[in-house]
């Protein structure tokens, strides 16, 4: 009788110690499959592979797969997620591109179609002159806009993503119909940052992490970031500070299929939670100069429905949606 | 900057024996990819991500480096031999590569082309250590009038490959500019002829269309045409390599070729298939014979060859000085430099400068490795010729397929494929020329996009064609080169026989 309550103690001693010793790394799932709907190199590949090798090396999922679907601002990708009804097993990286992509291209599935999970990761976007520029500030801009918004170029990237959103946003929060903005779309940074450092737009609109190292190397100015915050590292203001009333980012996030059961969702949403939490996460956000901005379950969801109004109301006014 | 100083130190790093072997690795690699219809150093390069995050960042761009120079050298075997351009680069090869190949001269393409490489290789990389900085400066005076006064250069050179008649080759120009067409409309956002199809939003990738109507089309022409399979090709006639005129006729057109491919390469839009255009033109130019070009002139191979060797030197200018990726390929070595935390730009050759010395020395080396590699592969790979013509095509329309469906793994792109391939074997039969389909697919959205750019900047002003320095003096150049053509054909020496 003096034995048994050892016994348990013992058991119970060596469950409390497995634990203490793997916190987050109790498996919770066998195999799991990412999509990626962008070829291999960008942004959303990149996260989609990031998510593997944290998965895998926290040991919270055993094998993790990464498949890519390239096209059309990922609505290729979108529409053949949207065929794996009830997969509880699949996950799909998605993000603000694709909110404005599925618009615009009218694809066939919208990005309602899809069960949000969570978004993880939020680029900030910036406005930068070169340094050669009369524009000082954000208020030079502002009043130039005002006076022939047509006078100013912006350059950025495709029609319809972030910073063609950002901009027309940025317009109508200073009393500027954002159908009047003059935004040269360009493909890839690599192109946009040329006509930015040779001087042949007006300005800069791209991630504040892109034009980084041109400001830094002293060729551009910053006007201002885009975020509820300062970021650290970046001696810009924010839009906030200077009394425009507009946070934006390039936001990242993960979906799982359509109509998926309740225990499937709540499993999937768990092991995102897992992933977050981990040491390796936060070490490949540093390495890659990522910024958390985790934001889950239904809270994400409300996010997303004011993100898809937001961004229908700004395309239409410029004309992208009819 | 003290150049000598910095290269000797670069050597130091690429020549030890691990950053050797990733080398040959990369250029071996490069070799194989380049060979491969479809297949090209972007997807390689983004596949081996993954593999490469493991070895350190120096090894790694060795790598990248050596099989961006390996599929340059690479994709012109299959041009000369069997019609069938690896990347698009060489498009402009097939027209006298392939002529050479089917009289027997096969092994003199191959071999100019691979010498030529070789010669361009080296003179771009010491450009790039040399003036790397000075290079970014002046290239980004080029804004989007000056770019689209560039193309108009480009369309008057193109009239030199436009074949036995001007108007089947403008055709020929125009089916390439109407694919071109096709997708997502860049400043607007508006899909144009994507009949609803949500694939072809992105357009038809160039590379796709080249395989299909070179390597697909000649598959499916030949099928048709029982009695041209009876022609007897002449694998190898003679010495199987240059004689003392090739090398002649050679060696100025490779000097050419890399002084006008690495400029080309600098430029944000440049990219590595203008400067094979312009070299083209200008060698059928210069040439005491011009009536041979299209019929198999070894200047038709050598300058081109050498100027997309040159181009991809070029590209690295503006990667390693400014960040800037100037083609797909550098925009995937841009996202390996972040996924080591490097970020290019004008501070990385101090930051480290034991990598940006280290992958220009490797270059200079891995590009020894090339021709060591490529020249005794000569005689083997000339040997593809004695397979049954029917084997050998078969063999490459599967290849095509396979290919094309590894990119992206869609069966719209197949069916794409299969039916640009039947229009390459339609063009073919009724003696249309092939290649400015694809320079017309090349050149035409870019031309469109920058005088749109050009004027939305200027706000509807078209003079800025005319008084920007820049743009004036290239669009006096085109009204030049086609005012020399149409004298030239009036006076009855014009354009020759080219096919495909």
């Amino acid at each position: 009788m003096v034995r048994k309550p050892t016994h348990a103690g013992l058991f119970a001693f060596v469950l409390a110690a497995g634990a203490a010793a793997l916190p987050a790394s109790a498996q919770e799932m066998d195999q799991l499959s990412i999509m990626a709907p962008a070829a291999p190199g960008g942004g959303w590949d990149g996260t989609a592979r990031v998510m593997q090798d944290v998965l895998q090396s926290a040991g919270i999922v055993k094998t993790v797969t990464v498949e890519n679907v390239a096209g059309a601002g990922g609505t290729v990708g979108l529409a053949q997620f949207a065929k794996k009804k009830g997969d509880g097993k699949s996950l799909m990286v998605s993000g603000l591109v694709m909110v404005g992509a599925a618009l615009s291209n009218k694809a066939p599935v919208q990005l309602t179609a899809v069960t949000p999970i969570a978004r993880l990761t939020s680029e900030w976007e910036a406005l930068a002159v070169p340094v050669g520029s009369d524009i000082k500030t954000l208020a030079d801009l502002t009043a130039k806009l005002k006076t022939n918004p047509g006078a100013v170029s912006w350059g950025g990237g495709s029609a319809g993503g972030t910073d063609h959103i950002t901009a027309a946003l940025f317009a109508k929060a200073v009393g500027v119909d954002p159908a009047k903005i003059n935004y040269i779309a360009h493909s890839g940074g690599g192109e946009a940052m040329a006509s930015i450092l040779g001087g042949h737009v007006t300005l800069g609109i791209n991630s504040a992490s892109e034009l980084e190292p041109q400001v830094k190397a002293g060729k551009l100015r910053w006007l201002a970031v885009t975020s509820d915050k300062r970021i650290a590292g970046i001696d810009a203001p924010t839009l906030k500070e200077l009394g425009v009333d507009l946070v934006i980012g390039n936001w990242r996030a993960v979906m799982a299929a359509p109509d998926l059961a309740p225990a499937d969702r709540a499993k999937l949403t768990s092991v995102i939670d897992a992933m977050v939490k981990s040491e390796q996460w936060r070490k490949q956000l540093a390495q890659r100069n990522w910024l958390d901005n985790y934001l889950a379950g239904s809270e994400f969801e409300t996010y997303l429905g004011e993100e898809n109004k937001r961004v229908t109301e700004i395309l239409k006014s410029v004309g992208l949606v009819k | 900057m003290d150049v000598l100083g910095n290269l000797a130190h670069g050597f130091a790093v690429a020549l030890t024996p691990t950053n050797l072997m990733w080398s040959l690795v990369g250029v071996t690699l490069g070799t194989a990819i380049g060979i491969l219809p479809g297949i090209g150093p972007a997807l390689t390069i983004a596949l081996l991500l993954p593999v490469t995050y493991k070895i350190d960042p120096t090894s790694a761009f060795i790598i990248f480096g050596g099989l961006y120079y390996g599929a340059m050298y690479g994709c012109s075997t299959t041009s000369i031999l069997i019609n069938t351009p690896g990347e698009t680069g060489s498009i402009v090869t097939t027209i006298d590569g392939n002529k050479m190949a089917r009289a027997g001269r096969g092994a003199a393409a191959l071999a100019t082309s691979a010498i030529g490489s070789f010669v361009a290789g080296i003179i771009g990389t010491l450009l790039l250590a040399a003036l790397a900085p000075e290079v970014v400066k002046l290239a980004l005076l080029f804004g989007p009038a000056d770019y689209f006064a560039l193309m108009v250069v480009a369309f008057a050179a193109v009239s030199s490959l436009l074949g036995s008649s001007v108007l089947r080759g403008l055709v020929s120009l125009f089916i390439g500019i109407a694919v071109g067409l096709v997708g997502i409309d860049q400043q607007t956002g508006q899909s144009r002829f994507t009949f609803g199809v949500l694939e072809l939003q992105d357009g038809l990738g160039v590379v796709l269309v080249a395989v299909a109507l070179f390597a697909v089309g000649e598959a499916l022409y030949l099928a048709s045409r029982p009695d041209l399979r009876r022609e007897e090709l002449v694998p190898v006639k003679g010495r199987a390599f240059m004689t003392r005129e090739d090398w002649a006729r050679s060696w100025r057109p490779w000097l050419r070729g890399a002084a006008i491919g690495f400029p080309f390469g600098a430029l944000p839009a440049g990219g590595t298939e203008l400067p094979t255009f312009i070299s083209y033109k200008v060698e059928k130019s210069l040439a005491r014979n011009p009536d041979e070009f299209g019929k198999g002139a070894i200047e038709g191979v050598a300058g081109p060859e050498a100027a997309n060797n040159a181009a991809v030197a070029g590209v690295l200018v503006p990667l390693l000085t400014f960040g800037l990726p100037t083609s797909s390929t550098a925009a995937i070595m841009l996202a390996a430099f972040q996924q080591y935390g490097i970020q290019p730009g004008p501070l990385l050759f101090t930051s480290n400068s034991a990598l940006v010395w280290g992958l220009i020395a490797s270059l200079l080396i891995g590009n020894a490795m090339l021709l060591v590699l490529n020249l005794p592969l000569v005689g083997l790979w000339v040997r593809l010729l004695f397979i049954p013509q029917p084997w050998l095509y078969g063999g490459i329309a599967v290849f095509a397929m396979l290919g094309v469906y590894g990119i992206n793994r869609s069966l719209v792109d197949v069916a794409a494929l299969i039916a640009i391939g039947l229009l390459g074997a339609m063009l073919r039969r009724l003696d249309y020329p092939i290649a400015p389909v694809i320079v017309g697919l090349i050149l035409g959205p870019m031309s469109e996009i920058q005088f749109r750019r050009a004027v939305q900047i200027s706000q509807g002003d078209l003079s800025v064609f005319a008084t920007r320095p820049i743009s004036g003096t290239l669009l006096v150049v085109a009204a030049l080169m086609l005012a020399g053509a149409m004298a030239a054909h009036w006076r009855g020496r014009g354009t020759v026989p080219a096919q495909g």
